[in-house]
């Protein structure tokens, strides 16, 4: 499934400081395992030891919260956008 | 004056320093970047003495604050009025009530003139020339005006479905309003991402870490206006959570530098049934914060789904030992008529949820009646207006006639001279 990945800018500079990047994955998991691939050390930074995604960084596909979703089980299909946003305070 | 006392920026999880800058999250775990103070430096150079003759405003706390040199932006906001509420104290039957009274902060009338002087101050340090926020109103008319009296360029994104007031409150002021169709939490998303594109200084986004500490003052304040003491408990308004969890940092960063004896206190959370992800948490007993979709309450300025704090202001309540609440639409209406006619304080939905939740925790044994309490009000009635308007009755309406007046108020006259 070919999609396409917002990167936030605290992980730019493990992206060669690209915003958008462009891959294959079929589920969030395998999108950051593929992420990783490309880049390594992303992983690290989305996945906390127990191997959950990270508590203050939010996953929103085509703008939906994956936590209302599958979390990072939740299926991707092609054209979809995935958008990875730190966690912001209140206003 | 600043200089030496904040040095560097903290990730709250793993501890890792960073520079000063305009950023908000540690690259490593996406943990939230804290200020980081030299506190015996301050302990050093603060006094209540020293403090108390400076100006009534929020900047009197000064050292505690995260900006390097003078603060040029919202020098007159804060230090606002601690009303000690003996009407409402008497009407729940407990000793002492104290409303820490936020609806008139200037310039906007609520909290967030604290956070927003401080981090606009920051934004000129750091160069901004445009500033930015993500709103559920109160801070989008505060970047507004403030933005304005500072001469810079603002932008304010708040979901498009507003009451009308917050609407006007930051137009008027000549700000650039883009309303967003969606909920608070999908305007949060965006502005995340625009932060990244533009180089503009968002408030709530990369400078987060100097917004939030202009939350402490409320603190503080509190602190000098009670005498130099740390009230048993304080009630706050949740809705991303960092308001609670900078009430409690000013209270312990208070004993730390040796302001207030050490004293042990209470935090206890408000929020609105309609999107309580905090209180349920806590009352659940865990640190995990299930998102709310799609809120629903009277009380749009705590309407966050995502709260960003959420996990912080959980561990600050257990910590404490305090309690949190939720309030129905109708129990906030009932908080807000009985703080406005009791205490002659109207406040916003975000103040209804305050003290509808403070009855709770009262009448659950929650917060005991012989302790003292601090209700923390954060926005003024008139921003919400529509939220309450159909439920407060209309003026009776006579000719100009004395007869009219007469036959109007007799039968009230005769009930009264009867009690």
């Amino acid at each position: 499934m070919s999609i396409s990945v917002s990167i936030p800018t605290p992980l730019r500079g493990l992206t060669n400081n690209q915003d958008t990047i462009d891959l294959d994955a079929a589920t969030i998991e395998e999108m950051i395992d593929a992420l990783d691939g490309k880049f390594p050390g992303v992983k690290d930074r989305l996945i906390d030891p127990q191997g959950n995604l990270r508590r203050f960084v939010n996953f929103y596909v085509n703008g939906e919260d994956v936590r209302f979703l599958e979390d990072k089980k939740t299926v991707l299909k092609t054209n979809d956008e995935v958008s990875i946003v730190p966690a912001i305070a209140g206003g | 004056m600043g200089e030496g006392l904040f040095n560097h920026l903290k990730c709250r999880e793993c501890g890792r320093l960073y520079e000063k800058k305009a950023i908000h999250v540690c690259e490593f775990d996406f943990g939230p970047l804290e200020a980081d103070y030299d506190y015996d430096q301050i302990r050093k150079r603060i006094s209540r003495k020293i403090i108390e003759a400076r100006p009534d405003s929020m900047w009197r706390y000064r050292e505690l604050l995260p900006i390097d040199n003078e603060p040029t932006v919202g020098l007159q906001v804060g230090f606002t009025p601690l009303v000690k509420a003996e009407r409402l104290a008497k009407a729940w039957g407990v000793k002492e009530v104290y409303v820490k009274n936020d609806t008139v902060n200037y310039p906007t009338l609520s909290f967030k003139d604290r956070v927003v002087s401080v981090a606009l101050s920051r934004a000129r340090e750091l160069g901004f020339t445009t500033v930015a926020c993500a709103s559920t109103g109160n801070l989008a008319n505060s970047v507004a005006a403030n933005a304005a009296s500072a001469g810079l360029k603002s932008y304010v994104l708040i979901p498009a479905d507003l009451e009308q007031s917050k609407v006007l409150n930051s137009l008027v002021y000549g700000t650039k309003v883009i309303g967003i169709h969606g909920a608070y939490d999908q305007v949060n998303r965006l502005c995340s991402e625009i932060a990244g594109k533009y180089g503009w200084g968002f408030v709530n986004v990369n400078l987060r870490p100097y917004y939030a500490e202009g939350s402490k003052t409320m603190g503080f304040e509190i602190i000098e206006q009670l005498g130099w003491n740390i009230p048993t408990h304080t009630v706050v308004p949740m809705a991303s959570g960092s308001l609670l969890t900078k009430i409690s940092k000013s209270y312990k960063e208070a004993i730390r530098v040796g302001l207030v004896e050490d004293a042990s206190f209470v935090i206890h959370g408000a929020q609105a049934t309609g999107c309580n992800p905090i209180s349920s948490a806590l009352k659940s007993g865990t640190d995990l914060i299930r998102p709310i979709s799609k809120p629903n309450t009277i009380a749009k300025s705590l309407a966050i789904g995502t709260p960003a704090d959420g996990y912080y202001a959980v561990k600050v309540m257990q910590e404490t030992g305090g309690g949190a609440e939720d309030a129905t639409d109708g129990e906030i209406i009932d908080g807000i008529k009985l703080l406005a006619e009791n205490e002659g304080i109207f406040a916003e939905t975000a103040g209804g949820v305050t003290v509808a939740c403070a009855q709770k925790l009262i009448q659950s044994g929650k917060i005991p009646k012989d302790q003292r309490i601090v209700l923390c009000i954060t926005g003024h009635g008139l921003k919400t207006a529509e939220a309450i308007a159909s439920h407060i009755g209309e003026p009776r309406c006579i000719n100009p006639s004395l007869r009219e007046f007469d036959a109007l108020v007799s039968g009230e006259l005769e009930t009264a001279a009867a009690n």
